[in-house]
């Protein structure tokens, strides 16, 4: 094992060099970043309108006019999955900022406070935990109603539990080191302690935590969406459009081919990412 | 370990007591009344709704209600099925077996993959094996499980024509049958959960290995076999017996799509018929259920833990 | 009358013909059908699906049937005679027995059709609205009282609302009933588990045994469509109903799957919600420009072409060119987008307009709706699509919580069945509650009109008023029933209604 520590070197300066030599991981973060530009240039790159139906040309193999093919409303499969990239970043992304910004000041909160706000705070999170992921997703997005934005608030509850915890742990651990105790002792109110002290040192296990739950939500979007409890007609999105796929495994395989590879390549790029993090962050490991 | 026991249990209540507070919450968060929505054809008649509300206590205060539901959940009365009457209860009984014959074959297939590789990624680490394994682990990680059920129904029923690519057989009609019906979503649910275990396992065994008895074993000239085997192995399969009671509750929440899939008529199955059929106290009842199966799993974990792991009793 | 003749001799001829054939079979002649939904509740008196009258066809005899002619032919009945134009007597084959072993006479008929008629929620209500009274003559003869002629009334009685039930079995379970049917036909109910299977068991004191060669039945409810064609693929089911025509030219290869297609009776159609309840106030459920404007929105042809592969009639009303009160010359309008924009213009409601459309869960249905989305939208609609599973879209339409919704009807062999309950502001059906004095003076007028020149003019009168007017609803399409069952399967006699009928089936 070569452990190689520069002198002078900051532990975040030492993590992001190690995640730059992480290949696989900047392969995934590379892929991710890709992803990320087709989803935001998506009215450019797209060749045609994601819902322009076109009823002469239906269900046709890929060809050089349509890459990935025409779906069963003719509608050009290749625009569909570019469009589709918008919903899955956007449900992923927004749902895992939604569970930080409900999870992270709540398990704060549980972690420095403690006693009885400690323990309502933690059984909760427990009895959130106690109910599948995706179980407690469809159940509320069944009362909320079907719809991408309602979709994307289930996930975010559902997935927040996990960040209620991670923040709790850390601050605990913090609280108990010497330096937030001094600045307890020198009068700091606790607000100022939290943000000062504690929050610094959970953003590298928030960011691991952050990068590996967006895999997550992005299944999960795509899961609700291939139940019809997301994204809604015409709107493409990956899930939706391997529900209808579903349908012509056998005329049109090409319909479920596409979507669901740009499921799986986002997924796993998020936890090449997430691993190549977590292995950079981790002051333990000194290898890779 | 009669005390450590008692208070693991003691945990779990104000846990599932939360949960029904939660539980009765979204009934709160329902749309419409669901007296109306009760009466059907006679809802034009207010003495009907005024009955239905009696009967049903939503003429009470909210903590009456609360109590009154609670009361009925513990006698395992869920309520029911608003389409067709029947107790949600009997539905959940009549479903589970389904999805349990699935997660367990599931189970098993994934402990079958997952623990082989992770053992021989921790052996052989950081040569191409240990590279292939943990490829094949982020690979069954990563794969969304319905585009899997997907691509297996596009290979083996499609193009080769060698399995049903969907519906049901009960294992207690047709054994060879039900086994046919259900190995590809089993396969299809066994994969992630096998990349999970080949990691775990993998950590675990470096962990065991590198601990002093091993060593001790190795310089006692033991054959590296026999080191894996006997010392590390079972040292490392403490956490993946207890992993894999939790992960047999991901299981579930996986079922719901796969069953979807492969048209299994199951627990995950059920509840999207009932989302579907704006059936909400079947909704209520499987989230109750899923999650007590839960709660009761990682206690089971807890307690094989304790047996395994006699040191920890004491601790 | 001459008709009541022809039918017993019918009756009679298909009893002989198949009879002396019949051998018991050495193993267990199982049959298992794959069914497209979960059936609703099997009370006859309370029943609303489509799917649940297939299973009828094993466990409930009625009192007349209809052949492959759609000509009215007596099963449980021997034979009908109108007294008068409002008095029906008809003769009861002699010997009947219920699955609980108890006499099938005049009683138990007029206790059925009383139930039918008067039952808290029955759905047969409507259907049997005309009649006053039923009464046992003797114990094989009834007499039935009309309110008014009926052209309509005998076709009523080849339905669930002619299906007799076992007046002990029915007064002793009362609601419950439909868990545990009891009724005179070939099969007896055997068990039922929800969304699983329903399975019935040969009646041994059937009144026609000689016709019976299955021993048992099984219904599986498989709504995926791949997974019913699967299943008969495979062998894993010998019959599978309301298959897609996509299908047809998948098994066309398969020697050993016969591919059987009959018109249906019935229409696919989109109901609009005129004024039940709040959902109705929108501009599209109170100003019939902007429906109108919606309908020359959309190509019907187009649509089957795309989602049928064109194997589909399109439409513009209830009736299909096959029943001889179909309109020949009410034919759908061609597509008019400018003309179409132009009402929306003249309505001087805001574009886009929002509207909502509920659809079964189906797959193909989905899509129809996505097209029609995609075309409605080039006319300046919005529309949402609104998917839910068939038995609760059912119950969402009636009470109002839908404000467009895309429905199926199975069909019935007299126009009545196809129009009345959806159209008359009194019909049971009528879910967007469309109410015009004018319209029902017609559909009254109809259903007594005995002269079927003078009736098919009412029902051309009608469609001018309920659907080029008032844009009440719109037609869609005449789909095709579509059964795809293996070859080891013989007897199969396809009917128009669509119903898989047990008698003369066999397998080899």
């Amino acid at each position: 094992m070569s452990a190689v520590i520069q002198a002078g070197e900051s532990p975040t300066q030492r993590a992001i060099r190690r995640f730059l030599r992480h290949r696989l991981a900047m392969a995934g973060l590379v892929v991710v970043v890709l992803f990320v530009l087709v989803a935001a240039f998506a009215p450019l790159l797209a060749p045609q309108d994601p819902n322009q139906t076109s009823w002469s040309a239906i269900r046709q193999a890929p060809s050089a006019a349509h890459w990935f093919g025409t779906d069963e409303n003719g509608r050009d499969v290749l625009s569909r999955v570019i469009w589709g990239a918008r919903a899955s970043l956007m449900a992923g992304v927004l749902a895992v900022l939604g569970a930080v910004i409900m999870g992270v000041p709540i398990g704060l909160l549980a972690g420095m406070a403690g006693g009885w706000v400690d323990a309502v705070i933690s059984r909760i999170a427990d009895a959130m935990l106690s109910v599948p992921f995706l179980i407690l997703a469809i159940a509320l997005a069944a009362f909320l109603g079907p719809a991408l934005e309602n979709a994307m608030l289930a996930i975010a509850i559902s997935a927040s539990p996990v960040f209620v915890r991670l923040a709790r742990g850390m601050a605990l651990e913090a609280m108990s080191t010497d330096w937030v105790e001094a600045a307890r002792a020198l009068g700091n109110p606790p607000w100022r302690t939290a943000i000062v002290h504690v929050a610094p040192n959970i953003v590298p296990p928030l960011m691991v935590q952050a990068t590996l739950s967006i895999a997550e939500a992005i299944i999960a979007e795509a899961s609700l969406s291939f139940l019809g409890l997301g994204m809604q007609p015409p709107d493409p999105s990956w899930g939706s459009m391997l529900n209808s796929a579903q349908r012509f495994l056998t005329q049109a395989p090409w319909l479920a081919i596409f979507p669901g590879l740009a499921i799986f390549l986002v997924v796993l790029a998020f936890n090449l990412a997430g691993d190549g993090l977590r292995d950079a962050l981790d002051p333990r490991s000194d290898r890779k | 370990m009669g005390i450590w026991l008692l208070r693991r249990v003691g945990q779990i209540i104000p846990t599932l007591l939360i949960l029904s507070v939660m539980i009765f919450g979204l009934q709160q968060l329902m749309p419409g009344d669901p007296a109306l929505i009760l009466a059907g054809e006679e809802r034009g008649d207010p003495q009907v709704l005024a009955q239905i509300r009696a009967e049903l206590l939503l003429d009470r205060p909210l903590h009456e209600q609360y109590l009154a539901w609670m009361g009925r959940v513990l006698q395992g009365d869920f309520g029911f099925s608003w389409r067709i009457r029947v107790p949600v209860s009997e539905l959940i009984l009549e479903k589970l077996p389904v999805t349990f014959q699935l997660g367990l074959m599931a189970f098993i297939i994934a402990v079958l993959i997952g623990v082989p590789l992770g053992i021989l990624s921790a052996v052989r680490k950081d040569q191409p094996a240990d590279w292939a394994a943990n490829g094949a682990a982020l690979f069954g990680i990563s794969m969304p499980n319905f585009w899997l059920g997907i691509l297996m129904i596009l290979l083996f029923s499609v193009q080769l024509g060698w399995l049903p690519p969907s519906g049901y057989v009960p294992i207690t009609e047709d054994f060879w049958q039900s086994i046919a019906t259900t190995i590809m979503p089993a396969f299809v649910l066994g994969t992630g959960v096998a990349g999970v275990l080949m990691r775990h396992t993998r950590a675990a065994m470096l962990g065991a290995m590198s601990q002093d008895y091993v060593r001790t074993a190795r310089a006692k000239g033991l054959r590296e076999r026999v080191v894996v085997w006997k010392h590390a192995l079972r040292n490392a399969l403490i956490p993946v017996v207890t992993l894999g009671t939790i992960e047999f509750g991901r299981l579930l929440s996986g079922a719901v799509l796969t069953e979807q899939i492969f048209s299994i008529p199951g627990f995950g199955k059920l509840v999207v018929d009932a989302v579907f059929n704006r059936d909400y106290p079947v909704v209520q009842g499987v989230v109750l259920a899923t999650a007590l199966i839960f709660v009761l799993l990682s206690l089971l974990a807890d307690i094989l833990y304790m047996a395994i792991n006699p040191r920890l009793r004491r601790a | 009358m001459r008709r009541h003749f022809v039918a017993a001799a019918l009756a009679v001829g298909v009893a002989l013909g198949t009879g002396l054939a019949a051998q018991p079979a050495a193993a267990q002649q199982h049959l298992r059908i794959a069914l497209r939904e979960d059936p609703d509740i099997l009370d006859p008196t309370l029943a609303r699906t489509y799917v649940g009258r297939i299973v009828f066809a094993s466990l409930c005899d009625k009192l007349f049937d209809i052949n492959e002619q759609l000509e009215v032919v007596p099963q449980l009945a021997t034979g009908y005679r109108w007294e008068n134009p409002t008095t029906l007597i008809i003769t009861l084959r002699d010997g009947v027995r219920f699955h609980d072993g108890e006499r099938m006479d005049a009683e138990a008929v007029v206790y059925s059709l009383n139930r039918h008629a008067n039952f808290q929620g029955s759905f047969r209500r409507s259907e049997l609205a005309g009649m006053e009274k039923a009464e046992a003559v003797d114990p094989l003869t009834v007499r039935i009282t009309l309110r008014a002629p009926s052209a309509a009334f005998l076709s009523v009685l080849t339905d669930r609302s002619g299906m007799i039930l076992s007046p002990r079995a029915a007064e002793a379970a009362g609601r419950d009933f439909g868990l545990r049917p009891v009724c005179a036909g070939p099969f007896r109910f055997v068990e039922r588990v929800a969304q699983s299977r329903i399975v019935v068991e040969r009646f041994a004191d059937y009144w026609n045994p000689s016709v019976i060669h299955l021993d048992r039945i099984t219904y599986l409810p498989i709504p995926d469509n791949n997974a019913r064609i699967a299943n008969v693929q495979s062998g894993a089911v010998e019959f599978a109903e309301r298959m897609e025509p996509d299908h047809v030219e998948m098994v066309a290869r398969n020697n050993r799957l016969r591919v059987v297609q009959v018109p249906e009776l019935g229409y696919q159609g989109i109901t609009y919600n005129l004024n039940n309840g709040a959902r109705a106030q929108t501009p599209f459920g109170q100003n019939p420009r902007v429906r109108e404007a919606f309908e020359l929105a959309i190509d019907r042809a187009a649509i089957n072409q795309v989602v049928y592969s064109g194997a589909y009639t399109p439409t513009a009303q209830a009736v299909p060119p096959a029943n001889p009160f179909h309109i020949r010359d009410f034919q759908p309008e061609a597509r008019n987008v400018a003309r179409a924009r132009q009402l929306l213009r003249e309505a001087g409601v805001q574009t886009p307009v929002r509207v909502e459309l509920t659809v079964p869960n189906n797959p193909d249905l989905r899509q129809v709706g996505e097209v029609i989305q995609a075309m409605v939208r080039e006319a300046g609609f919005e529309l949402r699509i609104n998917a839910m599973e068939f038995a609760s879209s059912l119950q969402a339409a009636t009470r109002g919580e839908f404000e467009t919704y895309l429905l199926g009807w199975s069909g019935r062999v007299d126009p009545d069945g196809n129009i009345y309950t959806f159209v008359h502001s009194r019909g049971p059906a009528n879910d967007g509650k469309y109410s015009n004095p004018e319209a029902d003076r017609l559909l009254d007028a109809a259903r007594v009109e005995l002269d079927a020149d003078r009736r098919r003019q009412l029902y051309a009168q009608l469609n001018q008023v309920a659907l080029r007017q008032d844009r009440a609803r719109m037609y869609l399409w005449h789909r095709k029933n579509i059964f795809i069952h293996s070859t080891r399967l013989q007897g199969y006699v396809p009917v128009p209604d669509g119903m898989i009928r047990v008698q003369g089936l066999r397998l080899n």
